[in-house]
This record gives structure tokens, C-alpha cells and sequence, in this order.
């Protein structure tokens, strides 16, 4: 993203942004751009840190390191891992959701949608007092506030039960309501952690028809698993892995990215080659051909002589964060792509045991 | 006939059948539990020893009683019962309700208003002082601080136990500043509410990273503090002998309740001399101080802030997703609560003429709470019923003297308050767990205003 235009073209720019937890680094090292006006979507394995990403977009965290821009629409920019966590929403416009949604349940889907207009609202009451007295200001700003509201309630086609308490939808209304809710704070950046996780295809799509009409007026950041949301909705794509950014780009070119294809969609281990030959590394394809296989003897990988079972990844100013043995795929693909003399030690971890040589000549 | 399955045995019993088992096992239960608390008695003979009397006779009746008692509740009892439900449930949806349903409200302030009144008319000046007093005034004190405390506990969702700390920090902000400085009621009540409101928020503050039970512990102790240092500053508080002469509330300087003043009512007004008029404007000054409550209340709930304070019930989290701002959220509950014990406290003040420390110990705190969850919390209607049915229970006992000539002589009825208040409250949490109106009011509504199930809300987490 070296060619950027303008820097108000983004909404948000993160910079080095690192997270750590004592000595797990959650997030290492990560920067990114979201373009105003786009889908940008916010992907990996399990664990890769990209709720963490989330929670220091909004504040809920504050990040060990790096920055975190976002600049608004009318030109104002703010440093978000500075603002306090309420402010976040209030001044700089970034609304979120939950992966585990959170409504109020006890409180009607009208009032979830009143409550996230609080500051407009708490301003018109004057803060309080003028609305005790009932004054008339005040009467006008609640009767706008009911109609963006319904506005919003019809979009997520939930007004029919406007006045049902929140608790009592099913899943996927809850999960729009929450979009809803979000989106009445007046955000211009709308982080949504999963919406489609657990929605069926049906709900899934009706969800896809709501973002796709959100992000006429708001850019989205999207966490999301189900490929068929990312792939369809989303204009670019980041793909993380252990806190890593492992590839950034439109979801064409991230869904050819190897180390996209071994990190997220959990290729095995044997099978790093296979899927580097598909997507047609030269590299790769070169070395097997002349490499032979046999040599290398049984795997290790199976045998408690393997040495330690963790491994580590490093980091681009030397930090370290500590996984599983060969548990970065990305990682294995990288070192068979770029490190030829590393090879065999690099294959004897990654071969299991048993595993039958594949006929692989002749591919080219 | 019903026939019930037991789901452990699988094996289909009539309820007779079932009847006698269960009362064989409630007498064997009744005997192991009464043998020693009713089949022996001991007792001093004449020679100042201690002997065991044997009363056999007694405790069969009491055995015989109880497995009685059971066979009929399950052979006919719980058929009926199963039997009502069942009609209950096939009929369609309930008629709407009422005429004094719908207008509970209504009726209840208009009974409230009227109940001096009818008091003076049926028993006369000198008798009404008991009814208006130890029954009006008393119960609507509670009301009052329930109401306030339901703004921190039913609304905002912050278990507080330290309440009385506000009404005693309102009761001596009166009878300190009446008493040294002279100054009017008038004044001293809303001086008494701001001075709680800033204890509320000096409490509030370190409290404000704590949630559930740590909150409790912390508001308990405050609670504590306030009363030892009432007991200890003995220059100012004067210790556990309290302030008296703690001057009456006037009619707005207009008319005095005090016989010595040029200004006394009775000389005013051209009527005879009685200690009734000021217990009777004490009933409405506390009246409209527990309407002016509800109605803050009620607009509260439909302002922003009142709708923060349910949302952080619900979702504390979310709430900071959504840019309200928890701090000044959660210290509005508190102050506001506080402020409303504050006025009650000096209320209070006013009306006793007296203040001590002992007026503020935990009970007050744990009966005040008591009655806000059994009303149902966040619920007026509900909180003023348990109110009504708890103090004033505990009130009527001490009218009850019919039950001397059940259980002798020397049977007080007023010791057994305790012993039937938790009853009340082990049943009414039984038959309503969310207390007497366990649903909420929405404040807002598209199309109908329909009440929310207590099973939807949530009790916060502290």
C-alpha cells in the first residue's frame, strides 16, 4: 500500500501495532489500512489475534505498542490506543459488535436502539436537568431518535417486533439487532467480530444484503470465518496469523496467496507442498524435481527425540512469539519457498512419519 | 383423576396411594425433628433443680398433625391444584385485567391521600396518632428509601448494603445544622440530600472497579464506618447518646407545630390543641416527598440517563461499546440514591426529634433491601406493596393481642417480627421469584407498551 493517495483516503491506518500479555505476544508488529467506503475484512486461524485486533481499535485494550489512526470524514483525525474506551464510540465514530452478542435483553429492541444514541440524547436532555423539567428541546431530540430507531429496526427488518424484549429473537434477529445498534451511535467505522458466525444460509445472506447497504454510508472492518461473507462482500482483505500479518490485498489475489491457503484453510502438514505446486510456486516446484526425496529418512515429527515441541516465530524488531511446533504454516511456507540449503532440516519436521512418497515428477 | 408418575420411580401411583407414604414419611420426620424440642421440656423444680418434663401427649398430637396435614395436602391439595392450572391454562389468553388493575396507581395515591382523613373521622384526633404515625408515617419512610435504594439496585444494578450510611449522613446533616445553626426544614432538606448525594459519589468512587459480591463487602463496610464514626466523634455527634431537641418542621414558617409559639397552629386556625395536627402533616410532607421520588424516578427511567443505568444492569460492556461513559453512569446512580436516603434520613430527623447512632445499624440496610427485592426490583408499585406488607405486618403484630388468648398470657406477638419476616420472605420468593411485580415497564414503544418478563432481565452484576 505504497501508493496511497491521500492519507484521508483511509480510515483507519494501524501502524506497528503490538499486543502483548505479559509474554505472549498477541499481536506483533502489525500495520494495515482500511480504505473509506470499503469492506475490509479481518481474517485468520483461531487464535490469531484478530478479536485482540478489535479490542485495541476500540479501545477495550491498549495496545504494548504502535498507532492507531483514524481519520474522520470531515478532516479531524484521532490517535484511538489514546482515547479512553467510551470515548472511542463517542468522538471518534467507531461502533462495534460482539462475537458473543451482547444486547440488553431485558430492555425492548426500541430502547437497545435508544440506549446506543446516549450521548446525542444525553446533550438534548441537558445532561439531564432540562429533560427532568420536561422541556420541549428535549421532547423533539427523543421523538428523532425514536425515528432513527425505526429507521435502523427497518433495515434489519426487526420492526414488527420493536417492542419484544431483546432476549426473546432468535439468533441471527439478535445478531442484526446488534448491527443496528451499532450502527445508531452514528459510526463511521463499524468493527463487526463474526456477524455471520452461526446464521444459516438464508440469515447469512439477509446479513450480507445489510452490510452491503451499511457500507453506502460507513466503512466496515469485519472479522469473519465464513469465506462465502468475506469473499463476496469484502473489497480488501487481511489475513493474519499468530498476531502476524501474513497477506494483505483484494480477496482474489489473498485467496491465491499460498501462505493464506496453508495458514487459514489448515492444510496438513504434508500436504505444504502440494498446495504450493497448485497454486504454481517455480521455486518449489524446481527443488522437488530435483531434489530427491528418500534420502531424508523417517520423520521425526512422531518421536518424542524431536526436540522440544514448541517453536518460534520471529518477529520483525526480534520479538518472539512462542507456538506449537511447526504450528505456523505460513511460516513452513516461507522457509520451503525462500531457504533451499534449509530444506532437508526444514522437511524433516514437516514429513510425518509413514507418509508414502507422492509421485511428484513430471508436474512441470 | 390425575395420575401422577413419579419420574425417579416410574411407577404410577394414585394420589392416595402416594398420600399415605409421603404422611408416613412427614410424621417420621416430624418425630426425629420435635422428640427433643417438644417431647422433652426441661424445667426447674422446687428445689431450684433442673429436671426433664415429658410431654408424649404433645408431640403425638404435633406428629399426628403433620402427617395429617400431608396426606390431605397431596391426596386432595395438589390434585386440585394441577387441576386449576390445568383449566388455567386452557383457558384463552387472559381477560385484560381489571378496573383496579388498570388504575392501581390512581386508586393507591387517592387512598393514600384520603387514609388520614378516614383515620381522624373513624377514631378521632387522639386515636389517629397511632394509625397516621407508627403506620403511615413509618411505612412510607421505607417507601421512600426503597425507592431510592431501587434507583441503585433495581435500575442501575449495584448491590449496595451500606443504604442507611445516606439516611443517617441526611438524619444528622438535619439534627447537627437545625440543632447548632437554627436553620429552617426547609432549607436543611435539600442541603441534607446534597450532602448524601457527595457521599454517594465518595463511596461511588473507589467502588467503581468493583462488581457483585466485592461491591456488596465494600458498601457494607461503608456502611459500618459511618455508623462507628457517628458513635465515636463524640464532640460532634455527641456518641451513642445522640442529638435531641431537634427542632419541628414548620408549616413553611407560616404555622408552628410547637404549643408555645405565638404561631401555633391551633391559635392560627381558631381550632383546639392536639399533637395530631403535626403527625398529620408529617404524613404528607412524606407523602409528597415519596411521590416526588417516584416521579423522578419515572422521568429518570425515560431520560438517557436513566436508560444508561438499566443498560449497565445489562451489559456493562456494550454500554462502553455504545460511548456511555460507566463512570459518571454509575456515580449518578449513586448520588441519586443517596440523595433520597438523605432527604428521608433528615425527614426523619424531623419527625423523631431525636437521632442516634442505633437508628442506623445494618438491619436498616438489610430490611430496606429485603424490601426492594421483594417488591420486585425496579418496580415502584411492587417495592410500596412489599413496604406496605413488611413494616406494616411487623407493625400489626403488636395489635394482635387476640393471640394471647391462643397462646397464653405471656405470648408477645412483636418477638416473633424476625421469625415472620423471613417466612414472608422465603415464601414470597418461592411463589414469585422476581419478587411482586417481577416484569419491567419499557420505557419507550413503537406500536404497545407490553411489559418485559422478569426472565429477560438481569439482576446486573454488581
Amino acid at each position: 500500500m505504497s501508493a496511497s493517495p491521500s492519507t484521508n483516503d483511509f480510515i483507519l491506518q494501524v501502524e506497528h501495532l503490538s499486543m502483548k500479555f505479559g509474554g505472549l505476544i498477541a499481536i506483533g508488529d502489525l500495520s494495515f489500512q482500511a480504505r473509506r467506503g470499503e469492506i475490509t475484512a479481518l481474517i485468520g486461524p483461531n487464535g490469531a489475534g484478530k478479536t485482540t485486533v478489535f479490542n485495541c481499535i476500540t479501545g477495550f485494550y491498549k495496545p504494548s505498542e504502535g498507532m492507531i489512526t483514524l481519520n474522520r470524514i470531515d478532516g479531524s483525525s484521532y490517535l484511538l490506543e489514546r482515547l479512553p474506551n467510551h470515548e472511542i464510540p463517542a468522538r471518534a465514530k467507531v461502533a462495534r459488535t460482539f462475537q458473543n452478542i451482547r444486547l440488553f435483553s431485558g430492555m425492548t429492541l426500541l430502547e437497545n436502539l435508544l440506549v446506543a444514541q446516549h450521548n446525542k440524547l444525553m446533550k438534548a436532555s441537558g445532561y439531564t436537568m432540562l429533560g427532568l423539567f420536561g422541556f420541549s428541546s428535549y421532547r423533539k431530540a427523543s421523538a428523532e431518535s425514536i425515528d432513527l430507531a425505526k429507521h435502523w429496526l427497518e433495515k434489519a427488518n426487526l420492526v414488527d417486533r420493536a417492542d419484544d424484549p431483546a432476549g426473546d429473537l432468535p439468533y441471527g434477529a439478535q445478531r442484526r439487532l446488534e448491527i443496528a445498534r451499532a450502527m445508531c451511535t452514528g459510526p463511521e467505522l463499524l468493527c463487526l467480530d463474526e456477524p455471520a458466525a452461526g446464521l444459516n444460509p438464508k440469515e447469512s445472506a439477509a446479513l450480507n444484503e445489510l452490510l452491503m447497504d451499511i457500507k453506502n454510508s460507513t466503512s466496515i472492518l469485519l472479522i469473519e470465518h465464513d469465506m462465502s461473507v468475506v469473499m463476496q462482500i469484502s473489497d480488501h482483505v487481511v489475513v493474519l496469523e499468530y498476531g502476524r500479518k501474513i497477506s494483505d490485498g483484494s480477496p482474489q489475489s489473498v485467496r491465491t496467496d499460498p501462505r493464506v491457503i496453508a495458514a487459514y484453510l489448515g492444510v496438513d502438514d504434508e500436504e505444504v507442498e502440494t498446495v504450493l505446486i497448485e497454486v504454481g510456486d517455480e521455486d518449489v516446484i524446481e527443488q522437488l524435481d530435483t531434489g530427491p526425496d528418500a534420502a531424508h529418512g523417517p520423520g521425526t515429527s512422531s518421536s518424542f527425540l524431536a526436540g522440544p515441541v514448541t517453536d518460534t516465530i520471529g518477529h520483525s524488531e526480534g520479538e518472539r512469539v512462542t507456538v506449537s511446533k511447526g504450528a505456523s504454516k505460513a511460516e513452513q511456507v516461507d522457509a520451503k519457498a525462500n531457504a533451499a540449503p534449509r530444506k532437508p532440516a526444514e522437511r524433516a519436521t514437516a514429513k510425518p512419519t509413514g507418509s508414502t512418497p507422492k509421485p511428484r515428477g513430471g508436474r512441470k | 383423576m390425575a395420575v401422577t408418575v413419579s419420574p425417579e420411580r416410574d411407577v404410577v401411583a394414585t394420589p392416595v396411594q402416594r398420600a399415605f407414604r409421603e404422611a408416613f414419611y412427614a410424621g417420621a420426620i416430624a418425630l426425629g425433628l420435635f422428640v427433643l424440642f417438644i417431647g422433652l421440656r426441661t424445667d426447674q423444680n422446687i428445689s431450684n433443680e433442673l429436671i426433664l418434663v415429658q410431654r408424649w401427649g404433645l408431640l403425638a398430637i404435633v406428629v399426628i398433625l403433620t402427617a395429617v396435614g400431608r396426606f390431605l395436602y397431596v391426596a386432595f391439595g395438589q390434585p386440585a391444584l394441577e387441576r386449576a392450572k390445568a383449566q388455567k391454562a386452557e383457558a384463552p389468553a387472559a381477560a385484560a385485567p381489571g378496573f383496579v388493575r388498570r388504575n392501581f396507581n390512581t386508586i393507591g395515591i387517592a387512598v393514600l391521600f384520603l387514609y388520614p382523613i378516614v383515620i381522624v373521622m373513624l377514631v378521632g384526633f387522639q386515636g389517629s396518632l397511632k394509625w397516621v404515625d407508627n403506620f403511615g408515617i413509618q411505612i412510607l419512610i421505607y417507601v421512600m428509601l426503597a425507592w431510592g435504594l431501587n434507583i441503585v439496585i433495581g435500575l442501575a444494578g449495584l448491590l449496595d448494603l451500606g443504604y442507611v450510611a445516606f439516611y443517617a449522613v441526611g438524619a444528622y446533616a438535619y439534627a447537627l445544622l437545625g440543632t447548632h445553626f437554627g436553620l429552617s426544614f426547609w432549607i436543611l432538606l435539600p442541603a441534607a440530600g446534597l450532602m448524601a448525594a457527595f457521599w454517594g459519589v465518595m463511596l461511588g468512587f473507589p467502588v467503581l472497579r468493583l462488581r457483585g459480591d466485592y461491591l456488596a463487602i465494600v458498601t457494607l463496610a461503608f456502611g459500618e464506618i459511618i455508623r462507628l464514626v457517628l458513635i465515636n466523634w463524640r464532640e460532634v455527634t455527641n456518641g451513642s447518646a445522640g442529638i435531641s431537641g431537634i427542632p419541628k418542621v414548620s408549616f413553611f414558617g407560616l404555622m408552628s407545630f410547637n404549643v408555645s409559639d405565638p404561631n401555633y397552629i391551633s391559635k392560627v386556625l381558631g381550632i383546639a390543641q392536639s399533637g395530631a395536627y403535626y403527625k398529620i402533616f408529617l404524613y404528607y410532607l412524606i407523602l409528597l416527598l415519596c411521590l416526588l421520588t417516584a416521579f423522578v424516578t419515572i422521568r429518570l427511567r425515560r431520560l438517557p440517563v436513566g436508560r444508561a443505568w438499566e443498560a449497565l444492569r445489562e451489559d456493562e460492556i456494550a454500554c462502553r461499546s455504545l460511548g456511555i461513559n460507566t463512570t459518571t453512569t454509575k456515580l449518578t446512580a449513586f448520588a441519586t440514591g443517596a440523595m433520597f436516603g438523605g432527604f428521608a434520613g433528615s425527614f426523619f430527623a424531623a419527625r423523631q426529634g431525636f437521632v442516634s447512632p442505633e437508628s442506623f445499624v445494618f438491619l436498616e440496610s438489610a430490611i430496606i433491601l429485603a424490601i426492594v427485592v421483594l417488591g420486585g426490583m425496579g418496580s415502584l408499585g411492587g417495592i410500596a406493596v412489599a413496604a406496605l406488607v413488611m413494616i406494616g405486618g411487623t407493625e400489626i403484630l403488636r395489635e394482635l393481642d387476640f393471640l394471647k388468648v391462643v397462646f397464653g398470657p405471656d405470648f408477645t406477638p412483636e418477638l416473633y417480627r424476625m421469625l415472620l419476616f423471613g417466612m414472608a420472605m422465603v415464601i414470597v420468593m418461592l411463589w414469585k421469584p422476581r419478587g411482586f411485580v417481577g416484569s419491567r415497564e419499557p420505557t419507550a414503544f413503537l406500536k404497545e407498551r407490553r411489559a418485559v418478563s422478569g426472565s429477560f432481565t438481569k439482576e446486573g452484576h454488581g
